[in-house]
């Protein structure tokens, strides 16, 4: 992939729709998403927000009857072209799950697991990369010992951050995290959060969440779908304290949801 | 007038639960009783001719003068015949498990998954008739003549060193084929009977493997291939060992095909077209023909009783993965 333009948007969203079959789960949605912050959707359940996240890496062509219309732009280029590399795509643009998913391999073997595809054979090398995304991912201290032990043997809010340090190691500019924290308890989701915010200084981080204090704690950018519309983005310190559109604010009051 | 009591609940429980249960014994306590019965008739032959002399005597001649009951070949004959029909059918079948589970379009898995099944439950003196009819004349009129003549006397005119002499002779003697009814043949009808067999259980195995997996291993930029080989294959490699053990059981069970296309000679087999009698075959040969209460009739049952044993081996392998493999899964956090 080669980039054409140096915008401080990484992706630039405009009428963009996503279809399953006939069912049009986002509806001609537009947002710009800036480099090196958090930005956080919010909405109801099945407004849109998760279908949106998965076509920023095209995860969406798991599923056979999804079809995305409209522009959607990483870096300029059209993520939909059928000429775009979606394995370099989806190495550039790492997601992190809802439910913690780690192989039912070893620690190591999970964290290695995307450097390896990508052709690294080096073991010396490999390590470096996996203490790397370990440390980054702010579990480095409590798996050093045990990285050859299984991933599944971890606590679920470890789970998550074995998975960020998955990610991680594949050096991505973007990371999508679709509901990072609903499988979680509160000290897990808070060390979660920590570990997203770090992370903003390098990456770009594109968060869908349920929780709204989360997203006012977190994010620098919101942006609120409904329906598969995408109501209101702006400045989370805007949308939060002086919503301007009605919808937006019965949501973020919890007068509907 | 007798006045109606109704009965305690507890006595209605009782009751069902008594009738259930004796519903359910009565399988398993008819299966004991087989086992049984079949190592009470099997043991007599081994107490009267020698262990050792039946198990691993080259010479099966139930009916000359004396009788001779080594078994050997026709255990040869069995393993010979499910390691060639393995050989062929373990890869086509998990091949076509991978292909329906992962790689075809929804719309040809519609299609291709029954179709699978329902060839599992192709009745296999079809596939022996078939064998017997098209596969045999085929191997022994056309692909000998191809195999062993033509390409020999190719191979000489070629006068390379090598190629024209021991190539050449190796063709000729080797890809003669006198008979089409023998382990090869065999061996095809059974990949035939295994396939369904192993595809559909591999398939299973494949599809119950979570589809984060396969999301996570998407995200990462794996392929589609490097998501099969690397994540999906080895999450389910319980599931398909599985598959492949209850293939090989199939095969070694199959008694219709083997006895309609292997040959039935009761020798060890040196090459892949010699004629074979495996042991099912034998037992249901010649069960009509051996005396009630003979030693033949003794011999034949203690066939069964091996066929029997390794059977059971192979499915409480099976049993053991499957198990291990939950153990795992019950194990898994989250």
């Amino acid at each position: 992939m080669v980039e054409i333009n140096q915008t401080k948007y990484i992706f630039e969203i405009k009428k963009f729709s996503v279809f399953y079959g006939d069912f049009m789960a986002v509806k001609e949605a537009t947002i710009n998403i800036e480099s090196n912050k958090v930005t956080a959707m919010i909405g109801p359940s099945g407004c849109g927000k998760t279908t949106l996240l998965r076509a920023l890496n095209r995860m969406n062509d798991l599923i056979v009857t999804c079809r995305p219309k409209g522009q959607a732009l990483f870096h300029g280029i059209d993520i939909n072209d059928k000429d775009t590399d979606v394995i370099e795509l989806r190495r550039r643009v790492g997601m992190v799950f809802q439910k913690p998913n780690p192989f039912p391999s070893s620690i190591y073997e999970n964290v290695a697991y995307g450097p390896k595809v990508r052709g690294i054979k080096k073991r010396s090398q490999l390590d470096d990369i996996v203490e790397n995304a370990l440390v980054r991912a702010a579990i480095w201290d409590e798996v050093k010992d045990k990285l050859n032990e299984s991933g599944l043997s971890l606590s679920g809010g470890q789970m998550q951050r074995l998975c960020i340090a998955r990610s991680l190691a594949q050096e991505p500019e973007v990371l999508l995290f679709d509901e990072p924290t609903s499988a979680l308890d509160p000290i897990s989701t808070a060390k979660i959060e920590e570990l997203i915010v770090s992370l903003k200084k390098l990456i770009t981080i594109v968060i869908v969440t349920h929780n709204m204090q989360q997203a006012a704690r977190i994010s620098d950018y919101t942006a609120f779908m409904y329906l598969g519309e995408m109501i209101e983005f702006g400045d989370t310190d805007k949308i939060f304290v002086r919503p301007k559109n009605k919808l937006t604010e019965d949501y973020i009051t919890g007068r509907f949801g | 007038m007798r006045k109606y009591i109704p009965l305690k609940w507890q006595t209605k429980e009782k009751f069902v639960e008594i009738i259930i249960s004796s519903v359910g014994f009565v399988s398993v306590i008819v299966l004991l009783l087989i086992a049984f019965f079949l190592f009470k008739e099997a043991f007599e032959v081994f107490y009267r001719a020698g262990f050792y002399h039946v198990i691993l005597g080259t010479q099966w001649y139930p009916t000359s003068d004396p009788p001779k009951f080594g078994m050997l070949p026709l255990i040869a004959g069995t393993l010979t015949v499910t390691g060639l029909t393995a050989i062929i059918a373990i890869p086509l079948g998990l091949a076509t498990a991978i292909y329906i589970a992962e790689i075809a379009h929804y719309k040809i898995r519609e299609f291709l998954k029954p179709l699978i099944e329902m060839l599992a439950s192709f009745p296999s003196v079809v596939l022996g008739f078939f064998g017997m009819v098209i596969i045999a004349p085929i191997l022994s009129n056309w692909l000998s003549s191809l195999l062993a003549e033509r390409l020999p006397e190719l191979l000489r005119n070629t006068s390379l060193p090598f190629i024209s002499t021991t190539l050449a002779d190796f063709c000729y003697n080797k890809f003669f084929i006198s008979s089409g009814l023998n382990m090869f043949t065999a061996a095809l009808m059974l990949t035939v009977r295994a396939i369904p067999v192993i595809s559909s259980i591999a398939e299973d195995a494949l599809t119950a493997v979570p589809r984060t997996y396969r999301e996570a291993s998407y995200a990462l930029g794996a392929g589609k291939w490097e998501t099969i080989y690397k994540v999906v294959v080895p999450a389910s490699v319980s599931g398909l060992s599985v598959a492949v053990i209850l293939g090989i059981g199939t095969i070694i069970g199959e008694t219709m095909i083997v006895l309609m296309v292997a040959g039935g000679a009761a020798v060890i087999p040196h090459w892949i077209f010699d004629p074979i009698r495996p042991m099912p075959s034998a037992i249901a040969a010649e069960m009509a023909e051996a005396a009630h209460g003979s030693l033949h009739y003794h011999a034949l049952f203690g066939v069964g009783a091996i066929l029997f044993l390794i059977t059971l081996v192979l499915s409480l392998i099976s049993d053991f993965i499957s198990k291990k493999y939950r153990a795992i899964k019950i194990g898994e956090k989250v």
